[in-house]
């Protein structure tokens, strides 16, 4: 089963990833075929596990005192761009161009 | 129990020669509202106008900011108006290397929570992650509760007037389908003439409690009223203070119609209610709008809408991209939370660790309707007084300290706070708190009245004397305008003899 070429973009808008080429696809068709052993294993009537804890406490729960922050000069010693102290991000979410108006490898898929 | 509150039907009315209604940036006309959604319940059937009824159905998103003094996954400090990105940690920056811890009094809020909404709370719920892209949302994805929250199948009662007359009050009930744990975003400032959003991450990270009400309301007065009352719980409990205008308190509405016994409309989804008020008006509007749309042969679109209180109706929302895929997956990093009662507590575990729901059950404080209902019944005053006495923060301790310290009848005392004392307050924008007149001084001046030592008109004029705030006692102003009662009989018989002579002589 190939992965199509609508998931594929679905993807790289979803998570921002490029595939970028044939072996990047085939990476990931090998990792679906991974995981998807999983399905030969039968787990009617079982629970999912989330954690290998299962029902032992073990969430750490933090008093409520304040022990951070006040750190901003290092914080924004990291942005590209600042403006006082704020960080600066373009004006809104800039949307991946569609399948169409890219030069991808996808294109010719 | 009836899980759908409302039975109310919207029709709308069409004018005389109106003509299909213009496309274009103006706000949607607005038509004269024929029918208000009818609040004993019944279904109101097709009049005059021979249109099939509506149906509005609405539900609510409310998220409201725990009260806390750190933020639910970090140590950083949960405070309103600081300087950007000085309340931020490591872990809300999301800096590689950074770990979620989370907060016990954030668990505590959230439980308290869903047991004064009379909701199952779940002895072992999970943390999910949602993922997104959006400059304040550093992570790329926030932690909720998705698959298991922490609390389930809630109520909320809240009361309505009819017909806007406070002494017809009914009841209503809408179903609370959970309430979880999660973190908030940061803010972005859009700087529109230079292209750019400045983000602070101050609030990245504090604790939300989102409560989902199902869609049993049927009005922008009832998801009003509900809220309103949500918002009195949350204060009482001290899970959320709850102030709207502080970002405290945000309701997103969905809301949709539908023909009786049809199946339920496609629903839009509206944000940016910055009030009360405004949630009343937005609600109405959207309902208006679909209706019109719907009866102009239009469709409605699954999409979201803002709110603009300045033109007082809905638009759509720039940025949307479709139908968001957060691609849920559990959070790695934080196993289950356990909670516990009185059967399942632990021996031999450290205190400071566990949480148990009955322990927290017991120290409820009383809720607002018990509240209600015990100075109804310890003070005779009327339901709808109570409301009032509730509503306006620290009116109804006001109310008790006054009937502490006179000998009136709490029943005549009552008066002279909701007319008197609450007009007053209205008409200069004073809370409570800031009033000049102070329990002490308004019990003083009505137990002169009481005494019978000035009239009831007098005692109004030594009011309007008193919110000078001058430091004048009642008795003082009484004094310097001579409002006290004659009670000498011979005296009277000789000023009403007085006035007679002098009208003979006319």
């Amino acid at each position: 089963q190939k992965v199509s070429v609508e998931v594929l973009e679905h993807l790289e808008h979803l998570a921002l990833v490029d595939f970028r080429d044939s072996e990047g696809v085939e990476r990931l068709q090998k990792a679906i075929q991974f995981a998807d052993q999983l399905h030969q294993v039968n787990t009617d009537g079982v629970e999912p596990m989330d954690s290998v804890l299962e029902d032992r406490w073990c969430l750490y729960l933090r008093e409520d005192d304040v022990t951070e922050g006040n750190c901003t000069k290092e914080l924004l010693e990291n942005a590209r761009e600042k403006v006082e102290e704020y960080f600066v991000a373009p004006p809104g979410n800039i949307p991946l161009p569609k399948l169409e108006e890219r030069k991808t490898f996808l294109q010719g898929s | 129990m009836a899980a759908r509150g409302c039975g109310g039907v919207w029709r709308r009315a069409r004018q005389c020669g109106a003509g299909r209604p213009g496309p274009g940036p103006a706000p949607f006309p607005r038509r004269q509202r024929a029918v208000a959604c009818n609040a004993r319940g019944g279904a109101v059937p097709a009049g005059k106008s021979g249109l099939a009824p509506w149906i509005p159905v609405v539900g609510l998103e409310i998220h409201a900011q725990i009260s806390s003094n750190s933020k639910l996954f970090s140590g950083s400090q949960v405070q309103f108006a600081a300087p950007p990105n000085s309340l931020v940690s490591f872990f809300d920056a999301s800096l590689p290397g950074t770990l979620p811890v989370l907060n016990r009094r954030c668990v505590e809020a959230a439980v308290m929570t869903g047991l004064a909404l009379n909701c199952s709370i779940n002895k072992k719920s999970l943390f999910d992650r949602k993922h997104y892209f959006y400059a304040d949302l550093p992570a790329g994805y926030q932690i909720t509760q998705q698959r298991v929250p922490i609390a389930v199948n809630g109520s909320l009662s809240y009361s309505l007037c009819i017909d806007n007359k406070m002494s017809q009050m009914v009841t209503k009930t809408v179903r609370i389908k959970q309430i979880q744990l999660e973190q908030d975003s940061g803010k972005s400032l859009h700087d529109d003439t230079r292209c750019q959003t400045l983000v602070d991450l101050n609030r990245a990270g504090v604790g939300l409690m989102e409560v989902v009400m199902e869609p049993d309301m049927c009005s922008g007065e009832e998801a009003a009223a509900a809220v309103r009352e949500l918002q009195l719980i949350l204060q009482t409990l001290g899970s959320s203070q709850a102030v709207m205008a502080e970002g405290q308190l945000r309701v997103d509405a969905n809301v949709s119609v539908h023909h009786p016994g049809e199946p339920y409309g496609v629903r839009t989804e509206v944000k940016n209610i910055n009030s009360i008020r405004f949630l009343a008006k937005a609600v109405d509007y959207e309902i208006q709008r679909q209706i019109e749309e719907l009866e102009n042969g239009g469709t409605i679109l699954n999409e979201t809408r803002a709110f603009d209180s300045k033109l007082g109706c809905t638009v759509p929302m720039r940025d949307k991209e479709g139908k968001q895929d957060y691609r849920f997956m559990p959070e790695p990093n934080l196993p289950p939370l356990i909670l516990y009662d009185a059967k399942s507590l632990p021996a031999n575990m450290n205190h400071q660790q566990v949480i148990n729901i009955d322990w927290i059950h017991e120290r409820l404080p009383d809720l607002p309707s018990v509240k209600r209902e015990k100075l109804v019944e310890q003070y005779g005053i009327l339901p709808e007084h109570s409301f009032t006495l509730l509503n306006e923060d620290g009116l109804a301790e006001f109310f008790e300290s006054v009937v502490n310290q006179t000998q009136m009848k709490p029943k005549k005392v009552i008066g002279w706070i909701l007319n008197d004392l609450l007009s007053y307050l209205k008409q200069h924008s004073l809370t409570v708190k800031e009033s000049p007149v102070s329990s002490f001084l308004l019990a003083d001046l009505l137990n002169l009245l009481e005494k019978k030592e000035i009239s009831s008109t007098a005692a109004k004029q030594v009011l309007v004397e008193l919110w000078k705030g001058e430091g004048k006692t009642p008795l003082e102003i009484v004094k310097e305008q001579k409002l006290e009662l004659l009670q000498d009989q011979k005296e009277l018989e000789q000023i009403c003899q007085a006035v007679i002579d002098g009208q003979e002589n006319e």
